[in-house]
């Protein structure tokens, strides 16, 4: 994989994408799902009606944008504080395969699941 | 002549004047300390404004513990449930929620940078974008918490 400045747009495409769609949709996420479920403050759908939920066309979609573009926003965003914060630019290479690798197998673990759920 | 030439002027080690030479790289580069943005709060906010990318990423992975729980059955379902019920994972939770809602904020603050918009020959004003960014966020949590909880 060569990665030059050319591909910076690109990145930086997926970086704001999954900024903005992070932004609006994680923080009621974790406040219901990580927070106010488990302490039992809502009566909440039983199994079959989530995986109802999640086999909606619509919902797949999100779960899919929601999650790969998250991902891809934490890969560039957390690159340059790599290089900024810890001065490793000169391991460049090491960094990009290693935060791009991981939203992409993040990517393709999401897609694999939303299809076969 | 180029004034700077005749002003600027450095020494050595020993003492003896090194003449000014154009485009020529310093040989003196200090190394900065890692920890060089704990010193001033710009820079302290700048690096947590970074940071609360790894927690929305730890976030994306929880949903796909979840999807991959959804999938695997009830059984899975009813065991991951109870670990999202341990005082661990409501700390946790509560600690990634700071740190998400700080991105949010920080990143509908910074909107207007991004987008810029004009409505004839006006532009927007920048409050304005804030304004709408912070409104779309209220009306999609509400949306988002209706099918959650009540669908």
């Amino acid at each position: 994989m060569s990665v030059s400045k050319n591909n910076d747009p690109f990145w930086w495409t997926l970086f704001g994408a999954g900024g903005t769609i992070s932004a609006f949709f994680i923080p009621i996420h974790v406040v219901l799902m990580g927070i106010a479920i488990p302490l039992g403050w809502f009566d909440t759908m039983d199994y079959d009606r989530y995986l109802e939920l999640a086999r909606h066309p619509l919902a797949r979609l999100y779960l899919f944008a929601v999650i790969s573009l998250s991902l891809f926003h934490w890969a560039h965003r957390f690159r340059y504080t790599l290089y900024d914060g810890l001065q490793l630019k000169h391991l460049e290479q090491y960094i990009v395969v290693f935060c791009y690798g991981i939203a992409t197998a993040g990517t393709f673990i999401t897609v694999i699941l939303i299809f076969s759920i | 002549m180029d004034s700077r030439e005749s002003t600027t002027s450095r020494t050595d080690d020993a003492g003896v004047e090194i003449p000014y030479q154009r485009f020529r790289p310093k040989r003196y580069q200090p190394r900065m300390s890692i920890f060089w943005w704990i010193h001033k709060k710009v820079y302290l906010r700048f690096i947590i404004r970074e940071l609360t990318s790894v927690f929305v990423a730890i976030y994306a992975v929880i949903l796909i513990v979840k999807l991959n729980a959804l999938l695997r059955g009830p059984e899975s379902w009813e065991v991951m449930t109870a670990a999202l019920a341990t005082p661990f994972s409501i700390v946790l939770h509560v600690i990634i929620l700071l740190f998400v809602v700080y991105h949010s904020i920080t990143w509908f603050l910074l909107a207007p940078t991004a987008t810029v918009v004009r409505l004839g020959r006006k532009r927007i004003p920048d409050s304005a974008i804030i304004a709408v960014n912070f409104l779309m966020w209220l009306v999609l949590s509400v949306a988002v918490g209706w099918i959650i909880l009540a669908v």
